[in-house]
């Protein structure tokens, strides 16, 4: 019985924050992409603005849910919850740090440790496109379906370099659980460079970033909401809560792809010891610390790249990533096996 | 453990719903979806088999990949209701039931046959999977040792069939 609470209890601290930290991501990149800009960015509400992500969740709540009348009623609405779930739950296997011991109780900072979790990840995210194809579909209208279909393409075909970019960190690893990616990454080359997958692994680091973005469907690849072209996308019909939760699910999936980085590539929560903070807390310190790069990344990115058109955005995967993924592969293997 | 069979009649409930469902609703989109609600319970029921990694693949295989190019399609054939010729309909229902029965008479007959070994079913027990290292490693050292030949024909297999299509599709090569 004490095992069904600790687990709740992860459960309830791993929603909270995930919900938390996704609402101040959208301040985040506001003040980031405003800096960029040479603007000031949200600073009216509360104090330096602290208070818009609360402020703008409210005004969503509060708005009036908008169902359209040729609409597929059920499979509007569910659409939007249908982009979510998937999104919240893979974090169920995400480690934030090292066990530790509490009265004589070990506990580990994972919901689900299993053994599977890394593909359990990428399915995660390959389900959660249902939520923008029945968007699309359900919401009646040729810019929210074109928006649908350009979505999946471009979801289905990253998925695959996606899943081929990690790879070679499962071959070092030798196993697919996250802990055991992260514990494989301890030590260090040559004294004092960290022996992170990055290092080895920097075709895979990279295609991986590549068609992470395009698997969330940010900018530059944010062809499925194209804003000049297809007015929002699959979403265009959306308003107040749905459409809140396709951005919430947006910007999960944004944190989880960080998340599966800093794990895979970057040594997860592994890091030097910060003076006067015990050894959990360090460890968690570290996986936001890396995760937070990737997010900035992100928003790097999109102000600063214009947008791709979507036939470069296809063949850039299939004839280039794809190939580069499948040598990167082959040679970890021949590494693996004869160095 | 009873709480491991009451969830197992969920899924299998709403699995045969969505099977039912699929094949009773005249809207194509509404059939994936529930073909989708069959599958994801398919792997939910993996779960409760403790074949992690079956489950998985199941999710991102099927529901992730396959299921969303059904939908595609259906999506891109857009909803042009035609009326059903009536030669069609005459064939069709008694073939059908026909081929229906003969699926019901096989999937009896692999119950039935599979109770009387019940029991002891092979060499993967529970214990021997877990002494392999997990799931995956299990899975692993049986497709590349025992079932290398199948596996290796069927993966040629299916690269035929790409071949195939993407010769089909391109006019000119």
């Amino acid at each position: 019985m004490a095992e069904f609470f600790i687990t709740l209890i992860k459960i309830i601290v791993l929603f909270g924050g995930v919900l938390t930290v996704m609402a101040y991501l959208t301040y985040f990149e506001r003040k980031v992409v405003a800096r960029m800009q040479s603007r000031i960015g949200p600073n009216r509400t509360g104090p330096i603005g602290l208070m818009q992500p609360l402020a703008d969740g409210l005004k969503l709540l509060t708005k009036e849910p908008f169902v359209p009348r040729r609409a597929d009623k059920v499979v509007f609405l569910l659409a939007p919850v249908l982009a979510f779930i998937p999104a919240l739950l893979t974090w169920a296997v995400v480690p934030f740090g090292p066990d530790f011991t509490v009265l004589g109780r070990k506990i580990s900072m994972v919901v689900a440790d299993v053994n599977v979790a890394l593909i359990y990840m990428l399915a995660m995210s390959s389900v959660g496109v249902y939520g923008i194809i029945m968007a699309g579909w359900g919401s009646n209208n040729k810019y929210a379906v074109m928006g649908a279909l350009r979505s999946s393409a471009q979801v289905i075909s990253y998925e695959v370099a996606l899943g081929l970019s990690l790879i070679g960190t499962i071959m070092i690893a030798g196993s697919l659980n996250l802990g055991d990616i992260i514990h494989a990454q301890q030590g260090t080359y040559v004294g004092f460079v960290p022996r992170w997958n990055v290092i080895p692994q920097i075709v895979g680091f990279t295609l991986f970033l590549t068609s992470a973005i395009a698997e969330t469907n940010r900018a530059p690849f944010d062809l499925p909401e194209a804003e000049s072209e297809l007015v929002a996308g699959y979403h265009v019909e959306y308003s107040g809560f749905g459409f809140a939760m396709f951005f919430l699910a947006e910007y999960i999936n944004m944190l989880t792809v960080s998340a599966v980085a800093s794990v895979a590539f970057l040594g997860g929560w592994l890091g030097p010891a910060i003076p006067f903070v015990p050894a959990p807390i360090n460890g968690v310190v570290w996986m936001l610390l890396k995760m937070s790069i990737f997010i900035f990344f992100y928003f790097w990115l999109r102000s600063t790249l214009p947008r791709f058109r979507y036939d470069q955005l296809m063949s850039l995967c299939w004839k280039v990533m794809l190939p580069l993924a499948l040598l990167n592969i082959l040679v970890t293997g021949i590494v693996k096996l004869f160095v | 453990m009873i709480a491991m069979e009451v969830l197992f009649v969920l899924f299998a409930l709403a699995a045969l719903t969505g099977a039912v469902l699929m094949i009773a609703v005249r809207n194509p989109v509404h059939s994936v979806l529930f073909m989708l609600l069959t599958f994801v319970n398919v792997a939910a029921m993996f779960v409760l088999l403790n074949a992690y990694f079956v489950a998985v693949i199941q999710v991102l295989v099927y529901t992730g990949a396959i299921l969303v190019l059904f939908l595609f399609v259906v999506m891109l054939l857009g909803q042009q209701r035609r009326p059903v010729p009536e030669v069609v309909r005459s064939v069709q229902a008694p073939v059908a039931i026909l081929v229906g029965l003969a699926l019901v008479v096989e999937v009896v007959g692999v119950v039935v046959a599979s109770a009387v070994t019940a029991g002891h079913k092979g060499h993967d027990t529970p214990q021997a999977i877990a002494a392999a290292g997990g799931n995956v490693q299990a899975l692993g050292q049986q497709l590349y040792t025992t079932w290398l030949l199948p596996f290796e024909v069927a993966s040629v297999l299916l690269l035929v069939a790409a071949v195939g299509a993407v010769f089909l599709a391109k006019e000119e090569i």
